[in-house]
């Protein structure tokens, strides 16, 4: 099927989505960087954020490799 | 449930038929003031009148202030005023080319009425593993959210009647996504999108008579967004628009840069027998259609379909995630 895919990358956003969600909320929302307490909310949310972005460098670069991949693919097909 | 249903019920016909009889209209009006483009990919290179945003947005105001009447709801306040900015957004883009970070910015500002409204909670939803709380962060997703499903839907306005064909896929997989989680009012107004986007497609379908242009596919995008927004359901929006999300990265990824869509190189070429396949110029950008046309050259309505049968293959997932949103590990 010519298509498949692309349907292949449709699903793989699909997982990632739901997995990247799953980190967040279980793992990255609950997490402190400050056992006494005694860090800036501000900073501790700063960090968060930052590790976020990082997920989505990761998502964006996994993407990126599928990508190259299915075209490549596509091109000698 | 009753007076639901009533309003589902009519606001589709109003939706449905005021797109279908405003548009033979407006194309006549088009055409006898010129108001026409080339379509390079037909025999011919017919003229198409455009835009045709201009019934897409009757349409949608018109159906979203019955639903207002029957529920005096702000959120559907905050998405009539949101889609007729965005129309004035795309309008002026129509009117003149705007540089590519136009209408970006111009779309971010089309989202400050939510905000202004209250028409949100600052709550991401996860399917699974549950919400996160996010009071500043949010103001930041409301504010990139109508910019990026506008921009999503304007970047596969490439081929006859692909933008309205999948908005309308697109809505009512979110419509069903909000039936299930009895979020009833904005599944209405999830509908409404869904049956304007569809009376449109039956002009702008291969051949088409009319183009949205710019003014029609950020009201598609921009209602949609909005749509996400009040309803509560982000994750699953873009879960449903997944195939057009896939458009603007490849494109993204392969360009490094925000740019204007008129200024790029064609991703394909057209070929003696009115066929599309993918072009070889490393300056072209990747897109959903050259990737389609990669192995095999294909007709316009080819095209057209597979990007349907993707759409609707991401708007089961949507629903399939909607269900997920009530279990809990």
């Amino acid at each position: 099927m010519m298509a498949r895919p692309v349907y292949t990358f449709v699903f793989v956003m699909w997982l990632l989505i739901l997995a990247g969600g799953g980190l967040i909320v279980a793992i990255l929302g609950p997490l402190s960087f400050s056992e006494s307490g005694d860090l800036d909310p501000i900073l501790n949310s700063g960090i968060k954020v930052a590790i976020a972005l990082l997920l989505v460098t990761a998502w964006v670069f996994i993407l990126s490799t599928i990508k190259n991949w299915i075209f490549k693919k596509q091109l000698k097909s | 449930m009753e007076n639901q249903i009533i309003a589902a019920v009519l606001v589709s016909i109003v939706a449905f038929f005021s797109v279908f009889v405003i548009t033979p209209f407006l194309i006549k009006y088009l055409e006898k003031r010129n108001l026409v483009v080339k379509d390079y990919n037909r025999k011919g290179g017919a003229m198409v009148a455009r835009p045709g945003g201009i019934s897409i947005i009757i349409g949608v105001i018109a159906s979203e202030l019955v639903l207002y009447a029957f529920f005096q709801s702000i959120q559907i306040l905050a998405i009539v005023i949101t889609s007729s900015l965005a129309f004035c957004v795309g309008i002026i883009d129509d009117r003149r080319v705007m540089s590519g970070w136009f209408k970006p910015v111009a779309l971010a500002f089309c989202a400050i009425p939510i905000l202004l409204l209250g028409a949100y909670e600052p709550e991401l939803a996860f399917p699974i593993f549950g919400s996160v709380n996010i009071p500043v962060l949010y103001i930041g997703l409301v504010i990139f959210m109508i910019p990026i499903t506008g921009n999503t839907i304007n970047s596969i306005d490439v081929l006859n009647g692909i933008a309205s064909g999948f908005t309308s896929i697109a809505s009512f997989a979110l419509s069903g996504a909000l039936f299930v989680m009895q979020n009833y009012e904005i599944a209405i107004a999830s509908l409404v999108l869904g049956f304007v986007s569809l009376a449109f497609y039956r002009y702008h379908k291969f051949p088409s008579r009319v183009f949205p242009g710019d003014s029609g596919v950020l009201v598609f995008g921009a209602t949609y967004g909005a749509i996400a927004i009040v309803g509560h359901v982000e994750v699953i929006a873009a879960v449903a628009l997944l195939p057009a999300i896939m458009n603007s990265f490849l494109f993204l990824s392969s360009m490094k840069k925000i740019i204007e869509h008129r200024q790029i190189k064609n991703p394909t070429f057209l070929s003696d027998d009115y066929k599309l396949g993918a072009t070889h110029d490393k300056d072209a950008p990747i897109t959903i259609v050259r990737l389609i046309v990669a192995a095999k050259l294909l007709t316009e309505q080819e095209i057209g379909f597979v990007i349907f049968k993707l759409g609707i293959f991401s708007g089961i997932l949507a629903v399939i995630t909607a269900f997920l949103m009530g279990v809990r590990i």
